[in-house]
């Protein structure tokens, strides 16, 4: 079953490989992995959609947050919370099928980006399955190439951070200098 | 500039300030600005002679002390070198830092000479790695990687440093706090969770301790002991754990497992409050999980939230370091006896019974021979000379678990072995790097006779420094553990095991400078060792063993602990 994860990172080299190292060292494949900057700039939103065995569902989600450079890592499969992706397609069809392309369009909330003599590219945001269908329709106007961003989710709870505070260095544990060779 | 440094000395510094003695390193091209800066520094450099044996000298060394070990290689195969040293200490939890040299920043992905990309490849090899783009992130990343080696679960860390990052000259300032937002370090445990937990305690009729690494790492042994005086409760140790409570202490029923005791797996299976103590449920200990201890509640206490349920599931889980969760366990053991403790006593007393039966049932006894030296009996004059005192330092395989069956350790930190990754060679550095961190200790390297031909380079690592190590070579002319099982599993075809060519002990030693001896006959073996255990410096035994002895009890892989082969099911011959 496909599950929905969360992720707050700090923003630094490896992170990702970190992350994604959790489940490919168990053979699992990411169906959709998404990534960008919080409000905080230090800091990414990481959404992963990937098919894990049902058991091991928290397992994956322990070992994410046992990495030093993930702040939470949630599993929103069966939480309270909003998920959308994205798609842009450019769709290449005859002159006689752009009004239909058009009312199609306006029916599934997408949006015209970019109109040229051979076709349109339209953006259109949802959910998946949304998405599938809008695919599956314009598909019978013509050619199509079809761009997803992958799930991004939201929580619609909220939640507490538990965040680590600095931990003083303790005194130094100088070694005598003189002791070479000891 | 008075604080003007070089990343060479700004590392040094830092280690310094750790508290570092000691280093197992190998140079090589990318780290020669460093090792020119330890040329006129006190920092103590051992030469080992393999990269892979420089982790393990530093395992070695973490286990002995608890402290964190350090070792060096260069980049490309100086790195690569250590990965099963670093996987190692990942499944062992064992405090290492590795450092490792780079190519320089610009050089970085264009296949430079002896570039490897270290960073990508040990990412999975340890609990954290690192990077160093820039010197100014140096002082903060050293600091970080001791605070992360030996903090919450210890395990590998490894600094990749490119060599202009170690020619970088920039101001040094100390660090004062570590920041690592992310890592979170459980120590306490859940209050209510711990009240709870002794009420359970009180509660049972057959509880049963289960005590692991955990406790060594956080030293509560003394805790351990506390607890199992308290409720009375009988306790195995795991092959990690050993030491954590001592052999000749009455309550300890030895090992459980693979090849543990009867008692300790009869114990487990009808136990009905299993309390896991910084343990994970490996599936040497649990055989097939399904049949594992059926009838018992589980308490989980352990450093790491991911080990909790992961392989069992725990009906009382408490997160948290051993030895504090331990004292307020202990106080609130104390606070309810012993008006709880009295209900449960007649079936307690029936529970004694019935393990003390199990034990007289089928007791863990040495094979002895006057014909031929039994490996066991090996292990039992060792644990005569030992006095539970020794460190054993062990590699993999038959001998591995003799010596865990027979050798009894009266504190922690005297058995050293690869328990979760099973890597032979590492008994031998491991020794090494024992012995730099307890000059004063007698310390043995209990080997097989495969696993002492990975890691005969260190000889001269020993001979070199002096190193007393007294090197037990159990030598059966067998790879024994894949031999047993291909007896036992695969119709006695026996397939790439005979190690039948072994240089002869005398002359071994003797090129390296130390003495040797080969010993073939029962009537020697007392005296060999004590000759071994006389000589100030190294000493090399090449004891040769019974060829066809295998371990038991053993529990076949996917088998119920419970069912355990207990003797050769027939006499297992060996074809020639």
């Amino acid at each position: 079953m496909l599950q929905t994860i969360s992720l707050l990172v700090e923003n630094k080299p490896g992170a990702l490989m970190r992350i994604t190292g959790v489940l490919s060292a168990r053979g699992y494949n990411i169906d959709s992995l998404t990534v960008a900057r919080t409000l905080d700039p230090g800091l990414s939103r990481m959404t992963i959609v990937v098919d894990v065995d049902p058991q091991l569902r928290q397992q994956v989600i322990k070992q994410m947050n046992k990495l030093v450079n993930v702040l939470q890592a949630i599993d929103l499969t069966d939480q309270p919370a909003v998920a959308r992706e994205m798609l842009l397609m450019r769709v290449r069809a005859p002159m006689e099928s752009r009004t239909a392309i058009l009312k199609e369009a306006e029916i599934f909330g997408a949006r015209v980006v970019d109109s040229s003599i051979d076709g349109f590219a339209l953006e259109l945001t949802g959910e998946a399955e949304k998405l599938e269908e809008f695919i599956d329709i314009m598909r019978a106007y013509g050619d199509i190439d079809v761009t997803r961003s992958g799930m991004v989710a939201v929580s619609l709870e909220p939640r507490k951070l538990r965040l680590s505070p600095p931990v003083p260095k303790a005194d130094p544990v100088l070694q005598d200098p003189m002791r070479k060779g000891a | 500039m008075p604080n003007l440094m070089s990343g060479s000395q700004m590392l040094l510094e830092c280690l310094m300030r750790e508290g570092v003695e000691c280093v197992f390193g190998y140079p090589g091209g990318v780290m020669l600005p460093l090792y020119d800066e330890m040329y006129e520094h006190p920092l103590r450099h051992v030469l080992v002679r393999h990269e892979e044996n420089a982790a393990f000298a530093a395992s070695g060394y973490a286990m002995a002390t608890g402290k964190v070990g350090v070792c060096m290689a260069t980049s490309g195969p100086g790195a690569t070198n250590l990965v099963t040293g670093l996987v190692n200490a990942l499944m062992d939890s064992i405090p290492i830092v590795a450092i490792t040299g780079q190519v320089s920043t610009k050089l970085i992905g264009s296949d430079a000479f002896q570039e490897a990309d270290t960073f990508g490849i040990t990412r999975a090899c340890t609990k954290h790695n690192y990077l160093v783009k820039s010197i100014s992130d140096l002082p903060r990343i050293v600091h970080e990687a001791f605070y992360l080696a030996s903090t919450g679960r210890r395990g590998p860390v490894l600094i990749d440093l490119p060599k202009d990052v170690l020619q970088a000259q920039a101001h040094y300032s100390p660090v004062s706090a570590i920041h690592l937002p992310g890592y979170k370090v459980y120590t306490d445990g859940h209050a209510g969770q711990i009240r709870r937990a002794a009420q359970m305690i009180w509660e049972a009729e057959r509880p049963f301790v289960y005590a692991g690494g955990g406790i060594i790492a956080s030293g509560a042994h003394d805790e351990l002991r506390r607890l199992v005086e308290l409720v009375d409760a009988p306790a195995v140790c795991t092959l990690m754990g050993l030491g954590g409570l001592p052999s000749s202490h009455p309550n300890f029923i030895s090992m459980p497992g693979m090849h543990g005791s009867y008692a300790a797996n009869m114990g487990m299976t009808n136990s009905d409050l299993l309390i896991a103590l910084g343990v994970r449920f490996d599936d040497r200990v649990t055989g097939r999980l399904a049949a594992f201890a059926p009838h018992a509640k589980v308490i989980h206490v352990d450093i790491d939230p991911a080990e909790i349920s992961k392989n069992r599931a725990a009906d009382l889980p408490i997160v948290g370091d051993a030895k504090r969760v331990l004292q307020r366990l202990i106080k609130a053991l104390e606070e309810l006896a012993p008006e709880a403790a009295s209900k449960k006593a007649e079936a307690r007393r029936a529970w004694w019974q019935q393990i003390r039966a199990w034990q007289a049932e089928h007791p863990l006894v040495p094979e002895v021979s006057s014909t031929e030296i039994k490996p066991q009996h090996v292990m039992v004059e060792i644990d005569r000379i030992s006095g539970g005192e020794a460190i054993i330092c062990a590699d993999v395989g038959q001998h591995q678990m003799w010596a865990a069956q027979f050798i009894r350790f009266n504190r922690p930190r005297l058995w050293i072995n690869s328990g979760g990754l099973g890597s032979m060679g590492f008994g031998l550095p491991a020794a090494i790097g024992a012995q730099f961190a307890c000059p004063d200790k007698l310390v043995f390297a209990v080997i097989g006779d495969g696993g002492f031909q990975m890691s005969i380079p260190e000889l001269a690592t020993i001979a070199s420094n002096g190193l007393p190590v007294k090197i037990v070579v159990v030598n059966n002319g067998y790879l024994g553990m894949v031999r047993q099982w291909q007896q036992l599993f695969y119709n006695n075809r026996l397939c790439a095991v005979t190690l039948d060519c072994f240089p002869k002990a005398e002359s071994l030693a003797a090129a390296y400078g130390f003495p040797g001896r080969t010993v073939d006959s029962p009537a020697d073996l007392r005296p060999a060792l004590e000759q071994a255990v006389s000589e100030p410096g190294p000493f090399l035994l090449d004891i040769k063993v019974s060829p066809e002895e295998n371990v038991y009890p053993m529990v076949p892989a996917g088998g119920a602990i419970h069912e355990m082969i207990l003797r050769p099911p027939q006499p297992v011959s060996v074809p020639k």
